[in-house]
C-alpha cells in the first residue's frame, strides 16, 4: 500500500512527468481530413444537382407559357359549310376548309394584299397548323357560331413562339433563319396591338402527341403513367408484402429459402431493360397481350419493384423489436395475430416508404417500356390499360429525339413534371413515415 | 380479497402450501440448443399459489426452464426440449395441447417492460380480446380496471387510459405488464427478472405486488437478486450449469441449504 501511494504522490507531486506522445495531434488531424473529404463529396455531389438543375429549369421554365394570337375568326358558312348539309350530314364541319378562315383573318388583321400569295403565306405560317383541328372543336362544340365572327386564341407557330420568348438568334442571316424580317415586324405589330400574347400553357399538361410541338403536351403520357402506377401499386404491394410477410416470419430457414433471399437480392439490381425482355416474352408473345398497352408496362413495372418492396418490408419487419413479439406470444396471441396485430403497424411506415420509393423508381422507368412497345406516338388518351399508351419517361425520351428549339424546352418541360412527380411522391413518403412512426 | 385480514390470508396461504398441491411438474427437463445442452433432467415442481423464485448465476439455465414452462420457447428455431412438463395433470408438451390456450394459461412478464405502442387500456384490454373474455364494452371496462387495480397501477393511470402504455414511467410500464397478463386470467405467471431494468422504489413496488397476487396465482420468478428471492418467494430453486442444485423452502434455503453450492451462491463466493 505504501508503496502505492508514494509512487502516486511522486508522479503528482514530483518532477513533470516525461512528455508522452499519445498522438493526439496525429488523431485530430485525421479526424479533420475524414471531415473535408466529407465536406467535398457533399459540395460535389451539390455542384452536380445544382448543374442538372440549373440546366433543366433555364432549358424548361419557358414551355409553361405558349404564344396565343387572338383572331377574330368570321366562321363563313360559304367556307364551312357551303351547300348547307350540315343538318343531314354532320360530317361536313369535321372536313371543312377551316385553315381557309385562319388565311382570311390574318389578311384582314395584318392588312395585306389578298393577291399576293407570297406574303399571305408567310401571314398564315405564324399560325400553327394545329388551327385547323382548334376551329373544328369550336365548330364541333357549338354548330350556331357558324355564319358568326367569334375571338379564337390560336397556337402561335413554334417558331413565331420560340422568337417571341427571345430564343432565336436575329443576329443570323436572314435566308438561315426560320423566321424571317417581315414576320418579325408582324409579331412586333400584334404585339403592341394585344393580339399576340404569352399565356399559360395548359396545352403542355393535357394535350397528346404532336408532330407541332406547340400543339405536343404530356397530358396523354401521363394518363398512361397513372394507369402503370396504379397497376404497379395494386400489384406489387400485396404480392410484395404477403411475401415478405411469409419469408421473415413462417418459412423455415433452409437452403431453399436462403436461395430465395439470394435471388431476390440479385432481382433487385438486374437491370430494368432485362425486365423489358422478360415482358415481351411473357406477356406480350406468350399470353398474347396487346403491345404498347399500359396493362403490359404496369406489369413489367410489378415485376422490377416487387424486390426493392419485399426488401424494405423485411427490413421493416426486422426492426421491430423482438419484446413486441415475445409480450404477444407470451398472452396466447396465435403467429397470426402477432404479426397482424402488432408487427406488421409498427412496420408500416417502412414498408410505405419502400413501397413508395419502388413506385417512383418505376414511375421513371424508360428502358423496359421502349421493349415493350410504348415508344409510340400516341394522340389520344387512352380509355383502359388495355389500349395504346406511352409514358412520362418515353415522351420525354421522344422528345429529346426532336430537333426542333420548341421541343428542347418541351423536353426540360416534361422534365421538370416528373421531377414534381417525383417529388410529391418521395414527400409523401416522408409524411407518411412521420405520421406513422412509433416510439417504443 | 380485503374482508379478510391480512394475517388471516397468510395463514390460508400457508395452509394451502402445506397441503402441497403441486400446480406444475417439471420431470426429467432436458433443452438443447442446437447441439449444445442448456439443462439436464430438471425435475422441478411449482405449487400451487406460491411464489417460487429461480436463483443461480447467469447462464445456468434458470430462464430457460422458465421459458419452457410456457412454451416460449418454440419460438426459437434451434431449441428442443425432452422430458415432461405438466399442468394441472395435463402434459404441456402433448401435441394435442394447443400453444395458444397454454399461454392463456401461464401468463409472462419479461425482465424489460415491453408494454405494446398502443394506449394503456388497449394494452390490458389486447389480451382478453383475443381470447373473447368480455362480451361487451362495459365487461372489458371491468377488466381493464380490475386488472389495473390488481397490479397498482389504477390510481395512477385511471386518468390516462387512452395515453400510450410507453409514456409512463419504466417501473409503471413493468406493473402495466403485468396487469397485461394478469388481464387473461392466467393460472400461472412466469417473471423473468421482472425488477432488473427498475429502480430500487418501483421494485419494491413490483415486489410488493408479486406478494398480493400470490393469493390468486401461482408465481414462478427468475431473479438475479438473492435479497429479492428472500424477500418475495416461499420456495427457492437453484439452479447452476444446467443443473438443478437445490430446491427447497425459501426461509431453509438462506439460512441452511442442504448443498454446498447454494451456500456458497447465496454467500456470494461464485456468481
Amino acid at each position: 500500500m505504501t508503496d502505492i501511494s508514494s509512487s502516486v504522490s511522486s508522479g503528482i507531486a514530483g518532477a513533470p512527468r516525461a512528455y508522452r506522445d499519445i498522438g493526439i495531434k496525429r488523431r485530430y488531424a485525421a479526424e479533420r481530413r475524414f471531415r473535408i473529404y466529407g465536406i467535398s463529396a457533399i459540395l460535389i455531389g451539390l455542384f452536380f444537382l445544382f448543374t442538372l438543375l440549373w440546366t433543366v429549369f433555364s432549358n424548361g421554365y419557358t414551355a409553361f407559357v405558349q404564344t396565343t394570337i387572338t383572331l377574330p375568326i368570321e366562321f363563313s358558312e360559304q367556307t364551312i359549310d357551303p351547300d348547307a348539309e350540315r343538318t343531314t350530314d354532320p360530317s361536313v364541319l369535321l372536313s371543312a376548309n377551316y385553315p381557309v378562315l385562319v388565311r382570311n383573318a390574318m389578311i384582314k388583321i395584318l392588312n395585306i394584299d389578298p393577291a399576293n400569295r407570297a406574303l399571305v403565306k408567310r401571314a398564315t405560317d405564324m399560325i400553327s397548323p394545329s388551327a385547323r383541328i382548334q376551329l373544328r372543336d369550336v365548330v364541333m362544340a357549338d354548330p350556331s357560331v357558324i355564319g358568326k365572327t367569334v375571338n379564337v386564341a390560336l397556337l402561335a407557330e413554334a417558331n413565331v413562339d420560340s422568337a417571341n420568348k427571345g430564343q432565336v438568334d436575329l443576329t443570323v442571316d436572314e435566308a438561315r433563319r426560320k423566321i424571317n424580317n417581315q414576320q418579325l415586324t408582324w409579331m412586333d405589330q400584334l404585339r403592341e396591338s394585344g393580339v399576340m400574347t404569352k399565356e399559360f400553357n395548359s396545352g403542355l399538361f393535357t394535350s397528346g402527341a404532336s408532330s407541332r410541338p406547340e400543339a405536343s403536351g404530356v397530358g396523354v403520357a401521363a394518363l398512361g403513367s397513372l394507369y402503370m402506377m396504379l397497376i404497379v401499386v395494386v400489384l406489387s404491394l400485396p404480392i410484395g408484402v404477403a411475401a415478405s410477410i411469409y419469408l421473415e416470419e413462417f418459412a423455415p430457414k433452409n437452403r431453399f429459402t436462403d436461395l430465395i433471399e439470394v435471388n431476390i437480392n440479385n432481382l433487385a439490381a438486374v437491370p430494368s431493360i432485362v425486365f423489358g425482355l422478360l415482358g415481351l416474352a411473357i406477356f406480350i408473345n406468350f399470353a398474347g397481350m396487346p403491345r404498347s398497352a399500359a396493362l403490359v408496362g404496369g406489369l413489367v413495372l410489378t415485376l422490377m419493384t416487387l424486390p426493392t418492396i419485399i426488401i424494405a418490408t423485411r427490413a421493416a419487419l426486422k426492426a421491430v423489436p423482438p419484446s413486441i413479439r415475445a409480450a404477444a406470444l407470451g398472452l396466447g396471441a396465435s403467429k397470426m395475430q402477432t404479426i397482424f396485430h402488432h408487427v406488421l403497424p409498427l412496420a408500416a411506415p417502412g414498408i410505405l416508404t419502400g413501397t413508395i420509393i419502388g413506385v417512383a423508381q418505376a414511375l421513371g422507368e424508360t428502358a423496359p417500356l421502349i421493349l415493350i412497345g410504348m415508344v409510340a406516338f400516341v394522340v389520344d388518351y387512352p380509355g383502359s390499360p388495355m389500349e395504346p399508351s406511352t409514358a412520362l419517361p418515353v415522351q420525354i425520351y421522344m422528345w429529346a429525339n426532336e430537333a426542333e428549339r420548341a421541343f428542347v424546352e418541351r423536353t426540360s418541360g416534361a422534365i421538370i413534371i416528373l421531377l414534381a412527380f417525383l417529388i410529391v411522391m418521395n414527400l409523401g413518403a416522408i409524411l407518411l413515415r412521420r405520421r406513422f412512426e412509433r416510439r417504443w | 380479497m380485503n374482508m379478510m385480514s391480512e394475517a388471516a390470508v397468510e395463514k390460508a396461504l400457508d395452509k394451502k402450501m402445506n397441503d402441497v398441491s403441486f400446480k406444475m411438474i417439471g420431470k426429467d427437463v432436458s433443452v438443447y440448443y442446437g447441439a449444445k445442452r442448456a439443462l439436464f433432467d430438471v425435475n422441478l415442481n411449482v405449487r400451487q399459489n406460491t411464489v417460487t423464485a429461480l436463483i443461480g448465476p447467469s447462464g445456468c439455465g434458470k430462464s430457460t426452464f422458465l421459458r419452457c414452462l410456457n412454451r416460449m420457447n418454440d419460438t426459437i428455431d434451434s431449441c428442443r426440449v425432452t422430458g415432461k412438463i405438466t399442468l394441472d395433470d395435463g402434459d404441456i408438451y402433448d401435441p394435442s395441447i394447443d400453444v395458444v390456450e397454454l399461454r392463456a394459461r401461464v401468463g409472462m412478464v419479461f425482465q424489460k417492460p415491453n408494454p405494446f405502442p398502443k394506449s394503456i387500456y388497449e394494452n390490458v384490454a389486447y389480451g382478453p380480446r383475443i381470447h373473447g373474455l368480455a362480451r361487451n364494452k362495459a365487461e372489458m371496462d371491468q377488466i381493464v380496471e380490475t386488472s389495473l387495480q390488481r397490479a397498482g397501477l389504477w390510481n395512477e393511470a385511471k386518468d390516462r387510459l387512452q395515453e400510450p402504455g410507453t409514456g409512463l414511467s419504466g417501473g409503471q410500464q413493468q406493473r402495466l405488464c403485468i396487469a397485461r397478463a394478469v388481464a387473461v386470467s392466467p393460472e400461472v405467471i412466469l417473471m423473468d427478472e421482472p425488477c432488473s431494468a427498475l429502480d430500487p422504489i418501483a421494485t419494491a413496488k413490483v415486489e410488493e405486488l408479486i406478494h398480493e397476487l400470490r393469493a390468486n396465482f401461482t408465481i414462478v420468478i427468475v431473479t438475479h437478486s438473492m435479497q429479492q428471492a428472500a424477500r418475495v418467494s416461499q420456495r427457492t430453486a437453484m439452479f447452476h450449469l444446467g443443473n438443478l442444485v437445490e430446491e427447497n423452502d425459501t426461509d431453509k434455503m438462506f439460512t441452511n441449504p442442504d448443498d454446498q453450492r447454494t451456500q456458497d451462491y447465496i454467500m456470494g463466493r461464485f456468481g
